[in-house]
């Protein structure tokens, strides 16, 4: 339902271990509010992204509740503290039922 | 108390607001890589008017900037990624893509620095947007983009993004002349109720406030401009037909050839800038 989204992360390709490292990531989304209405009065039915998680190695690093105020493309921005090298797995869950993931591995170095 | 002690209690109070207000001393580096020119002297024919000419990023607040420092950061980047689809997209009679002609849009480095130009066969000046809708309608046989819409800011971005870094440089001499002559004298035209021409803002106030907002000088090497009021890219002919509106006159049309001369004597304020689009501002 929703055309054009994609989503976009950025990771270090390499850590030391116990660094913070910062991790941004970002969602081409067109975020309606459900708020607004069309030229004809009638209602937009509301599109966004409602959850985003954050899993390094099968473990929960953030989960995130996103609401209808929340603007177009929505970016999120995190630092995390990485032990081990591993795999981050990121996931945007739409309103319409889509799933998003991309992963991205990280080394320790 | 004399007048004069009032006068410096008053200096002293004022420094201050006026120090905040005018263009910072950052240098801009892009994507840790691209070293950007964003001040520099002015060019020969604005010499009476200014000594140095300054990118509008250096108005901005030190967050704003920031965003546009790394593509990733960039929330113009977006558009340009919709460019760049389009440009390898086939459309049009002729079941051709921009890339048939032109090859990948790295090879068009440049192009954006030099226009708005003019354009021998057509005997006009033309835009960017507008030798983009001549391809499209002569060469494809596509449908012409709407000025300033969507997809041709879209496009007008990607090819500006590729020549990022490369100084400005507009010619205004030639053929072209009296277009740019045309623009000149609009730039300095007062219009509207307001009775205000482009250059009591950006040529005469610069560095001071309006209302709540810095005046930049008006230089338009940063679009097209991704503006966090609008979250989406912006024209400069668009802007123009702001600022216009906003002197409460009548604007023109963006695609007018008002505004395209307007285009092209305010690139050639730039000569010698980088092409920063797509930018970031308010």
């Amino acid at each position: 339902m929703a055309s054009g989204v994609k989503p976009r992360v950025k990771v270090p390709k390499t850590a030391a271990a116990g660094e913070a490292i910062t991790i941004k990531t970002l969602i081409s989304h067109k975020m309606e509010s459900g708020q607004r209405k069309d030229k004809e009065g009638n209602k937009i039915p509301r599109s966004i992204i409602n959850r985003f998680t954050v899993e390094f190695n099968g473990e929960s690093v953030i989960d995130a509740t996103l609401e209808p105020a929340i603007s177009t493309n929505p970016y999120i921005q995190f630092e995390a503290i990485v032990p081990e090298a591993g795999e981050f797995k990121f996931t945007w869950y739409d309103d319409d039922g889509d799933v998003y993931d991309q992963s991205k591995k990280i080394a320790i170095g | 108390m004399n007048i004069k002690a009032m006068t410096a209690v008053a200096v002293v109070l004022l420094a201050p607001t006026f120090a905040y207000a005018d263009a910072d001393d950052d240098t801009m580096v892009l994507n840790e890589d691209i070293s950007m020119v964003t001040k520099t002297a002015a060019p020969a024919h604005l010499s009476d008017a200014l000594d140095e000419v300054m990118s509008g990023w250096h108005f901005r607040s030190d967050e704003t900037q920031a965003m546009q420092l790394d593509d990733f950061d960039n929330p113009g980047m977006i558009f340009v990624e919709k460019g760049m689809e389009t440009w390898a997209k086939v459309d049009g009679s002729e079941g051709k893509s921009c890339q048939s002609c032109h090859d990948d849009i790295d090879s068009m480095a440049g192009v954006k620095a030099t226009y708005p130009k003019w354009n021998e066969a057509a005997g006009e000046v033309r835009t960017l947007q507008m030798q983009m809708n001549d391809c499209r309608e002569n060469q494809m046989g596509a449908k012409a983009w709407g000025y300033d819409k969507g997809a041709a800011i879209n496009m007008e971005a990607a090819l500006s993004s590729v020549s990022r870094g490369m100084p400005v440089n507009v010619a205004t001499d030639g053929p072209a002349q009296s277009t740019w002559e045309m623009g000149k004298e609009l730039y300095y035209a007062r219009t509207g109720q307001l009775e205000l021409s482009c250059a009591n803002c950006h040529e005469d106030s610069y560095g001071l406030m309006i209302r709540a907002d810095h005046l930049s000088q008006g230089q338009i090497n940063g679009f097209p401009t991704y503006r966090l009021k609008n979250a989406k890219l912006n024209g400069v002919h668009s802007r123009f037909k702001g600022c216009v509106r906003d002197t409460r006159a009548e604007t023109y049309k963006p695609g007018s050839k008002e505004f395209v001369a307007l285009e092209m004597y305010v690139a050639s304020r730039g000569n010698g800038l980088s092409v920063e689009g797509p930018s970031v501002r308010n």
